[in-house]
């Protein structure tokens, strides 16, 4: 382990606290490899899980309970309903769960780029058979129950890492309950306490021609007929297919057909895993000691005593654990430490803090997720002045048209208002810069007035100054490519949701033309909405971009980076 | 001074109590006092996060604030104005929105494109049946398809029409859920950028737009618009309908013929409109994605134009029914969906009428009729009367 990398995480958790567990996770690796890889530790990953009173006797492992020998048909994909006593050993604690976050992250990308409903069930496929896959069928549910529940308790501590592994977990049980055979989804459909019933064959008959109309209305399903099997449901329980009108509702109940139940068991599974994500949260501290006394295994300690250090902003603790380590000083010695600094701890700030303490599982979410845009870093403040310019030079499309939209139509909706408002505020527009950006453009619209009355508000609110007082963050290309701009709307993607002329001319204004522009309409063709921004990227630049666009901050930031590296070369 | 004296605080407490009014075993007495309402004061004061725990002490900050504008937004997991005190304690959790009316805002401005007769918050007698023909389409979904009964509807009290949901279970319906309810409404697929407005995809209509379209768009388009909104008079207006048919040979046969019998004895816009239908529904062109055409014109030129933010998000703020409009000075009257046709926007009491007509309070007229259900009684029973006479007496 290299003394240079532990002195780095002195010096930067003091000036900029958010870049701690990137730091600490490359520190961590040493750990492992000098002083945990030898030791024999493990941990059991009922303890993961929260526990209330009542569920500390269930003893239920899923995965268990349905292997059975005499029915081959029954699933081993688990409901994650309670974290069984498995026990794990610590190296696979970290290793299995990177394994499953490479598997959501693949999802994630496959989802923004907008792969369709085979593709995905392809991508789904291989990636779960290269990272989770084993010969051993019980190591394979194993690894998936652990990995589960490790990554429940890196992912519950914010709602947007919470949004974010929801959506990706619940997609992935989409993808394996689909695949599953149908006697098998039954029963796994049994397992879950629906809130269905089946529809009778008299009522059926009477509304049969209102649902084969709307099963002719859906290219590719099938229309019902005499022993076709429905289920009647309140509709708030299959919001999708509400959404997509894929259902025939009436008087408050949705009817859904035996192909559709996908729906009704994800939404199930989604809404009991956001339940269990919320209370892990609420118990992450007592989860998070609990291992660690019982443990007591370097790393633990460790990381706690950083994560201690880090929150009370003592860096004498932070030298000490670090000559302890350097030294190689023994785990007990070490342990009066973190004893001395946990009382030191609680005495003071634990209430407020105790939410911030897992650096471990923040270090995991850090390093998948991509560096925080929520505050300009690169490049500074930067003024009203610069941003025509800026604006010309480094903006990707999406920001572009905005701008654009907004200096010519001195207006913009809410939802561009808050797609290019907080682009702008990660660019390092100060708040008052921001408020006097806006009003310029919406005073000529609708006054000076009641821009005050009516939009200042969001705009501090947007920096945190109002309302729930968070900071809030520039919105990501996935989240822009999925957005549903209506009438009179100009946030989103271009890439998505510009028609294809629309799309022409624009890229067209940004300098791009010829084979280059072809090839970024072949990618918009296939729905690879970042990877069009990236082409369009590189013909602006003349250079390339490997990493690809995932952020428009990210754009701005890359574009700033070449065009500063041309301005020193002229020098 | 606006909304002060005509503001039916007792009313609006009784309907927001949703009878958690401490007069029912088992109600929850801290219901009403978690409801977000905001003020907009005269001095351009924007007051967010106000909670009232009784119908006098809504009064009484009404009286005292002068606020012009009042906005009602979620009912809390804790009291709104105390919100900063629980989220000392660390869990930003504890304080979020736990129940709010469905909510649906509909703006005649975002009709621009589609009326030749006003724009921007305008509206006059030909564009006001875009809007209800909405309440009727939104309407009779909310009451038939998802089963709710306590839906009020109110004159906006300028360019358009709100509409509450009151139900328990609307209520109680999760970001998500509303998503849900807003997307199913949802046909315009496009947005400034993209030609294509509405989109019909599939062999056949759903039950529900097939319903919208048969019983209430067809004829408003037919029997209405056409002539009133002279949509097919001018090259400029009928190369934007010809746009949406994407087959370019029936475009130009077509502004070929309309270009020829200029002159008509009949009402040109009914003729040329009759000549597409006949061209898209029959012979060669009756392949399914052209004869969709014409349903798709309809659509774009009448189907109801929701602000999906306001009905996705539960912590979304609403003008509070029965304010008085701070430009126009008109109450923002409930509209009877069952009559909708009989409201006239132009004829709604200002304050002015209004304060004219007040012997006591007017809106004693509503309290003393709307004992029980206060929504239906709004709905349905004195409000009728009043909105069919065209003034509030
Ligand atoms: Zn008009």
């Amino acid at each position: 382990m290299s003394h240079d990398a532990l002195s780095i995480s002195c010096m930067t958790c003091r000036a900029r606290e958010s870049s701690f567990p990137a730091i600490f996770l490359v520190w961590r690796a040493d750990i492992y490899k000098n002083l945990i890889g030898k030791k024999n530790s493990s941990i059991i990953v009922a303890e993961l899980a929260p526990h209330t009173d009542g569920e500390e006797m269930e003893i239920v492992r899923p995965h268990r309970a349905r292997t059975n020998h005499h029915n081959d048909a029954v699933s081993t994909l688990p409901l994650y309903r309670s974290a069984p006593s498995l026990e794990v050993r610590l190296e696979d604690f970290e290793l299995f769960a990177m394994d499953r976050l490479r598997v959501l992250k693949g999802i994630s990308d496959g989802l923004s780029r907008g792969k369709k409903p085979e593709e995905m069930e392809k991508l789904v496929k291989d990636l779960w058979k290269a990272n989770m896959g084993h010969q051993d069928a019980s190591e394979v549910v194993n690894k998936d129950i652990i990995s589960h529940f490790v990554l429940r308790l890196v992912y519950c501590r914010t709602e947007d890492l919470r949004k974010w592994f929801l959506s990706m977990e619940t997609a992935l049980f989409r993808h394996r309950f689909g695949r599953e055979r149908s006697d098998a989804q039954r029963a796994l459909m049994a397992e879950f306490d629906l809130p269905c019933k089946p529809v009778s064959s008299a009522e059926f008959e009477n509304l049969k021609e209102k649902l084969s109309q709307v099963a002719r209305s859906i290219i590719g399903q099938q229309t019902p007929t005499a022993d076709s099997i429905y289920y009647k449901v309140p509709f708030e329980e299959v919001p999708e297919l509400v959404a997509g009108r894929r259902v025939f509702i009436h008087k408050g109940y949705a009817y859904v057909a035996m192909n559709q139940v996908v729906s009704l068991v994800v939404t199930q599974f989604r809404s009991n895993l956001s339940k269990a994500l919320i209370l892990t949260n609420r118990f992450s501290f007592k989860i998070f000691t609990s291992i660690m006394f019982r443990l007591s295994a370097l790393v633990f300690l460790i990381s706690f005593l950083y994560a201690l250090s880090e929150v009370m902003h003592d860096f004498v603790l932070v030298l000490c654990a670090t000559k302890c380590i350097i030294a190689n000083t023994n785990i007990y010695k070490l342990s009066s430490v973190v004893a001395f600094a946990y009382r030191k701890w609680t005495s003071t700030i634990r209430e407020q803090e105790k939410d911030r303490l897992t650096p471990i599982v923040e270090a995991l979410c850090t390093s998948y997720l991509g560096p925080d845009y929520s505050r300009p870093k690169e490049f500074g403040e930067i003024s009203i002045n610069d941003l025509d310019q800026l604006a010309e030079s480094s903006f990707p499309l999406c920001m572009r048209h905005l701008f654009v939209k907004l200096r010519e139509d001195h207006h913009l909706k809410h939802g561009g208002r808050m797609q290019l408002g907080l682009f702008l505020k990660g660019v390092g527009l100060k708040l008052e810069d921001a408020l006097a950006f806006w009003k310029a453009e919406f005073s000529q619209k609708v006054g000076a007035e009641r821009f005050d009355k009516e939009y200042a508000y969001s705009i501090r609110h947007n920096y945190g100054r109002e309302g729930k007082r968070t900071d809030y963050t520039p919105y990501s290309c996935q989240k822009i490519i999925s957005s549903t701009p209506g009438v009179g709307d100009h946030h989103g993607c271009p890439y998505r949701h510009f028609s294809e002329e629309n799309l022409r001319a624009a890229i067209g204004r940004m300098g791009v033309g010829g084979r280059a522009i072809e090839d970024v309409m072949d990618k918009v063709r296939n729905r690879h909405y970042q990877l069009a921004c990236t082409l369009t990227f590189e013909a602006v630049h003349g250079s390339s971009c490997d990493a690809g666009i995932n952020h428009p901050n990210q754009y701005l930031n890359d574009s700033q980076k070449i065009l500063q590296a041309k301005v020193n070369a002229a020098l | 001074m606006v909304a002060g004296r005509l503001f039916p605080h007792a009313d609006i407490f009784k309907w927001m109590s949703y009878g958690n009014d401490g007069k029912h075993p088992g109600c929850d007495n801290s219901y009403f006092g978690r409801r977000e309402f905001s003020f907009t004061l005269d001095n351009d004061i924007y007051l967010r996060f106000q909670s009232f725990n009784s119908a006098s002490e809504l009064e009484n900050a009404i009286k005292e604030k002068c606020p012009f504008k009042i906005d009602i937004g979620p009912v809390y997991s804790v009291d709104p104005a105390k919100r900063h005190a629980y989220a000392q304690g660390g869990d930003n959790n504890v304080f979020s929105p736990v129940e709010r009316e469905l909510i649906f805002d509909i703006d005649i401005s975002d009709y621009d494109d589609v009326r030749y007769c006003c724009s921007g918050a305008d509206v006059c007698l030909q564009c006001w049946p875009l809007m209800t023909a909405a309440i009727k389409v939104i309407d009779t979904a909310l009451r038939d398809d998802f089963g709710f009964s306590h839906i009020l509807w109110v004159y906006s009290g300028r360019r358009g029409v709100h509409c509450w949901v009151c139900d328990g279970k609307a209520r109680r319906l999760t970001n998500e859920q509303r998503g849900a309810v807003a997307d199913y409404f949802r046909v315009y697929k496009g947005n400034e950028n993209s030609n294509k407005k509405v989109s019909l995809p599939g062999p056949v209509l759903h039950p529900f737009l097939a319903r919208s379209y048969t019983d209430i768009l067809r004829e408003l388009f037919e029997e209405k618009l056409l002539s009133s909104q002279q949509i097919f008079s001018t090259e400029e207006r009928y190369e934007k309908i010809l746009s949406m048919i994407p087959d370019e040979s029936v475009t130009s046969e077509l502004r070929g013929k309309w270009q020829e019998n200029r002159r008509s004895s009949n009402d040109i816009n009914v003729s040329r409109w009759e000549l597409l239908k006949h061209m898209l529904q029959s012979g060669k062109n009756k392949a399914q994605g052209l004869r969709r055409c014409v349903e798709e014109i309809v659509f774009a030129f009448t189907y109801p134009r929701l602000d999906m933010e306001v009905s996705k998000h539960m912590n979304h703020l609403l003008k509070a029914p029965f304010c008085v409009h701070p430009k126009t000075g008109r109450v923002c009257i409930p509209i009877d969906p069952q009559n909708c046709d009989e409201f006239d926007p132009t004829t709604v009491p200002t304050l002015s009428e209004v304060s004219m007509y007040m012997a006591d309070d007017y809106l004693l007229i509503c309290v003393t009729s709307c004992s029980g259900e206060l929504l239906q009684e709004l709905n349905t029973g004195c409000l009728r009367a009043d909105v069919g006479n065209g003034m509030l007496i």
